[in-house]
Formats: C-alpha cells, structure tokens, sequence
C-alpha cells in the first residue's frame, strides 16, 4: 500500500494521510458538525437558552445587538438567539418527517413499480410523470391554503408534492439490480418477493438513496421555511426561522430582525449539502475523482 | 424527426389534461370553501346569500358536472373567472405573464453569462482560487433561502446604499407605456418612453439577480462537473497530444461535448424560473404570475389556480420537448437513433 502510494507520487505517513482525508472528508465533517450543533441547540433550547421565546417586553424592543442580547430584540421584544435556537426545533423536525415519510414512501412505490413490471410499473411511474408537472411550492401552497395554517397542515401539503422523485430514483435503482445474479438466486432457492425487495434488492441499492435523502433534508427545510415565509407554516407566536424573516423584512435598519434567521437556515442547509457530498463521494469511488 | 415531435405532443397533451384533473380533485378533496373565504362574516352565516353564491360560481353543481364545464371552456379557450377579480382567468394570466417572463429570462441570462465560464475555469484550473470561488459561488446560491437573500439584497443595495430602486416594476413617477405586447422593456422603447425603459431596466437588477442565484448555483456545479468528466476522454489526450492549442482543445473539443448535461439542467432551469417566481415577486412587489399565483391560493380562487397549474403544465412540457430537440441538434448521433 505504502509503496505503491509512494510510487504513484503520493506522500505518505501519518500527517499526510491526515491531510488527504481533511481534503477529502473535511468538509463533510464540518458539515456534520453544523448540523448536530444544531439538533443538539434544539434538543436542550430551554436550557441554553437566556430568555424564554415567547416572552414579550415592549419596553426593550428592537434593540440591536448587546451583551443582554447576543443578536438583538424583535418588534416584540423577544430575544432573537433565543427564538432562533428554538426556531431550530420546527425545521429540523419538518425536515427529517417531510424526507422521511416522503423518501419511504416515493421509495416503496418506485421499488414496487419496478420490480411489479407490467401495467402496474406503467400506472405507477405515469403517476409519478404528473406530478412532476407541479413545481412543488405551488401546489404545495394550494394544499396548505386550502387545509388551513398550521405546522401539521403545512407537513401534509409538503408530502404530497415530496415523493416522485424518489419514486424515480428507486424505480431506476430496482430496474438496475433486478436481473443481477443474487437476485435470481434468490428467486432460485424460493424467497417471496417481498423478501428479495425489502431484504435483497432495497440493501442494494441503498446507497444513492441516502445521498438523497440527505441532499434533500436541506432543500426540504428552504421549501418549509418559505412556506413559513409566505404564513403558510407555522401559527405566529411559534418561533420559526421563515417567519422570523417575514416579521422583520420590512425592518431595514434594524437588520438583525431578519438577517440572524436567515444566517441560520443558510447553516443548516449548507451543512446538509456538505454531508450529503461528502457521503456520494465515500459511496461512489467514480464521482471522487471529480 | 416530424413524428417523433407530434408523439410526444399528443402524450404530453394527454399529461397536461391529467394535470388539470389532478389539481381538479385535489381542489375538491380539500376541506377549506372558497365562499366562506370569499364573503364576509356576516353574509357567510346568512344560508340565502351562501346559496346564491355557490348556485352563481357553479359550486353546487356535481364535481363531474364542474369539470365537464371547464373542460369544454378549454377547448373554447375559456380557462373561467376568477372568483377574486371577477375577469376572465385567461386575461388575468395575459396581463401577468410578460412581467414574469421578462424577470425569469433576465435571471436565466444571468446564470447562464457567469455560470457557464466559471463552471468551464474551475474545471480547468482545479484547485485553484478560481474553482473555490465557483465552489464557494455555486454553494451559498444554491442553500440559501430566496426570500432572505432578497431581504439581504433589498436592505443593503436599496435601503443602505442607495444605489438600487425599491420593489416594484417602474417608480411611481413614471407611467407605464401603452401595452401593447405586455413586456415593459419592449413597450416602453416603442412608445419613445427611454426614461421608463432605463427605469425598468434598473428595477429589474435586483429581483433577477436574487432569483439568478440558485440556478447560478446549479449551472457551475453542472458545468464544472461535466468539463472534469470530458477532460479524461481520449479524444482530449489526443488532442493535447497532437499539439493543440490549450483554448482550441477547450472552446472546440472539450465544451461542445460537455455542454449536454447542462443543455438539460438548463432548460429544467428555466422552467422552474418560469414557475418559481413566487417568493420573489411576492417580496419585490413584481406584478406578475408569482405574485398572482400566492393571492389565488391564499383565498382558495380555485379557477385562478387551475388555469396557472395549466400555464406551469404546458411550460413545463413545451421546455422538456425543446430540451430533447436541443440534444439532436448538439448530439447528432440521437437524430440517427
């Protein structure tokens, strides 16, 4: 190993290897780092938090940034830090149950469809087709007008419009595996199919779904806090990171109203991105080159 | 080539019809009333009015019965009224659609100005200050939220600097010209209004260039991608081998090749420029389809939104069609096919 690094011009040796996997995984574990910085801020918001977020003083409104207030007061005056630790609470949990519950069920239906073959792949993919002709945050919007504002509300419309894409993905990672020899072994030696999807193929072909899902965690939470924005998320005294924007876009010189909320969805979403590329390299030895 | 064309017409009129039955169903699945957001509080608890105001709209009719209307409306090219400006859906969608048209293809442009060349240096010169500036470029347009980075923008540009228009399309010292084909950067130069145009032209800036930003994004990661991948063909080695060059190998080998995938993620692009206006219009008070599109499904004005679900339908699939003959005309080996 040592000598052929050496002689394909590689350094070797502890530091260097050290260097070659900062180079490599460096920013997917920073990445990492955000985000359980994050969960961990939202798991214990009550205790590291200073203020409550819901608490209001009139009198210290709109204050800048202070020893007192880390990032300032709202219109309010409530503590911006404190909202948007909070805040970090209803956006990693819409996140993770929109990709969750969407990427399982895009996934077992693309998986059936193409394992099904058949009418049912063709009825199952053209309806997966139309829905692609949905930009989703329209129809997403319809659906949370029409439901009525609320976090819940706002998580259905979301799934709706969620699944086809892994739908497509799993169809087209199923189709890629279903003529592979272990396959037909297994279909030799008599499992159910069932079995051979959930226990054989699914294991398989995991690896680009995970990519996915989590490239997709943070598209989900952009998608949920612009809802939020619109006031399709969230009911007000919730703190949230969209609607903490939206409650101070109109405050220019008090800039920290708005900015601070953004700053954290820009994080959380880069942090997300970081993993995600860090994960497709470490499971696609091809895409490392690039 | 002829045929291949009218087939994939004739499929993707059928999609459009499901998408408008989709929506269609989904508008009537859903619990909320449209009367009941649409008349007061008084008037909605009066049963007479209610009565009359479902009976007027058609509401009350059976849910097979109200598609069949809209179905023979649009074969006569009648989308309906909409419940919230009384006019035909058609002429509300013809009234917002060149402003949106005009902000989209102004983002689309930009992306594609700076995304295509620095996608193609940060591929060439991998590792350099050039590439982690794409990377860096492409990262942040693509993670952060619209709506904030038009905040940011607004904020800094109009409310700190001065040096950008507020929203909107044109100040409100100037008129707009004569409408005569909708897009305010046409119809003001035709109405010998320069003023207008260089006014619009300014208030267009900002909102394109936030809008710009995550397609931006996405073309540099694309480009950048794909040039990487080209640049470890044979036909490349060969080229460099027989002494090419460098910017020859580049702009006349290397690009042309490279240039499919981002044919596709462009024209994706664009088409969810087109429809994905939303949050942009909406906070720079841009009176197009966007905007339109959020006020009809806050109040549930369910011939507004269906009419724009069949705008976002056709778009989509006019864009997907050119897309595919696009990739004929760049890769001939698919016209052979």
């Amino acid at each position: 190993m040592e000598v052929a690094l050496a002689a394909a011009g590689l350094e070797t040796g502890l530091a260097a290897r050290r260097r070659r996997w900062a180079r490599r995984y460096g920013l997917a574990a920073a990445g990492g780092a955000v985000i359980l910085t994050w969960a961990l801020l939202a798991t214990f918001a009550p205790w590291v938090t200073p203020y409550k977020p819901d608490v209001v003083n009139v009198a210290g409104r709109l204050a800048g940034p202070s020893a007192a207030h880390w990032l300032g007061t709202d219109e309010l005056g409530r503590d911006v830090l404190t909202r948007v630790i909070y805040g970090a609470r209803t956006s990693l949990a819409v996140g993770f149950v929109v990709v969750l519950l969407g990427g399982a069920f895009g996934t077992l239906l693309g998986a059936v469809a193409a394992y099904a073959r058949g009418w049912l792949e063709e009825v199952l993919m053209r309806a997966t087709d139309l829905m692609f002709c949905f930009p989703p945050i329209i129809l997403a919007m319809a659906i949370a007008a029409a439901l009525g504002i609320g976090t819940a509300n706002t998580v259905i419309a979301m799934l709706v419009v969620w699944w086809p894409k892994f739908a497509r993905l799993s169809r087209s990672l199923v189709v890629g595996q279903r003529n592979q020899e272990y396959v037909i072994a297994a279909q030799t030696i008599g499992f159910g199919p069932l079995h051979i999807l959930g226990r054989q193929i699914v294991p398989n072909a995991l690896g680009p779904l995970i990519v996915l899902l989590t490239l997709d965690l943070g598209n989900a939470i952009l998608v949920f806090a612009g809802l939020s924005f619109l006031g399709l998320g969230v009911v007000p005294p919730t703190p949230e990171w969209g609607s903490m924007v939206s409650e101070g876009r109109e405050l220019v010189s008090q800039w920290w109203v708005a900015t601070f909320p953004g700053i954290a969805i820009l994080t959380v979403v880069m942090g997300f991105n970081f993993v995600g590329d860090g994960l497709r390299d470490w499971l696609d030895p091809h895409a490392r080159r690039r | 080539m002829a045929r291949y064309v009218v087939s994939r017409l004739l499929v993707a009129a059928v999609m459009v019809l499901l998408a408008t039955l989709v929506i269609f169903l989904i508008a009537n699945a859903v619990p909320g009333d449209p009367v009941l957001t649409q008349l007061g509080d008084v008037a909605a608890n009066n049963p007479a009015i209610v009565a009359a105001y479902r009976h007027k709209w058609g509401l009350d009719l059976p849910l097979w019965d109200r598609y069949w209307i809209f179905l023979t409306g649009l074969l006569h090219g009648d989308l309906g009224v909409s419940i919230s400006s009384q006019r035909p859906v058609l002429e509300d969608i013809a009234q917002y659609a060149p402003a949106t048209v005009e902000l989209s293809t102004a983002a689309f442009l930009l992306s594609l100005l700076v995304g295509l060349p620095l996608g193609v240096i940060a591929a060439v010169k991998r590792d350099s200050w050039v590439d982690h500036l794409a990377r860096g470029v492409s990262l942040i347009g693509v993670s952060s939220p619209t709506f904030w980075l038009a905040f940011i923008m607004l904020a800094v540009f109009y409310g700190w600097l001065g040096w950008a228009p507020g929203p909107g399309q044109i100040s409100a010292d100037q008129f707009p010209p004569p409408a005569v084909t909708g897009f305010m950067l046409i119809d003001a130069p035709l109405a010998g209004q320069w003023d207008t145009f260089w006014d619009a032209l300014g208030h267009l800036v900002l909102p394109a260039v936030v809008l710009a930003a995550a397609t931006l994004g996405l073309i540099t990661r694309t480009t950048r991608a794909a040039m990487l991948e080209t640049l470890l063909q044979d036909y490349i080695r060969v080229a460099r081998a027989k002494g090419l060059w460098p910017r020859a190998i580049m702009l006349g080998h290397a690009l042309p090749n490279a240039l499919l995938p981002v044919v596709t993620l462009g024209g994706l692009a664009y088409a969810q420029l087109l429809t994905g206006t939303v949050l942009t219009e909406t906070i720079f008070s841009w009176p197009g389809l966007g905007r339109y599109t959020f006020q009809s499904a806050v109040i549930l004005d369910f011939p507004a939104i269906m009419g724009i679900t069949l705008v976002v339908a056709v778009v989509y699939v006019v864009v997907n069609l050119l897309i595919d003959i696009s990739y004929a005309l760049l890769d001939p080996r698919v016209m052979r096919r």
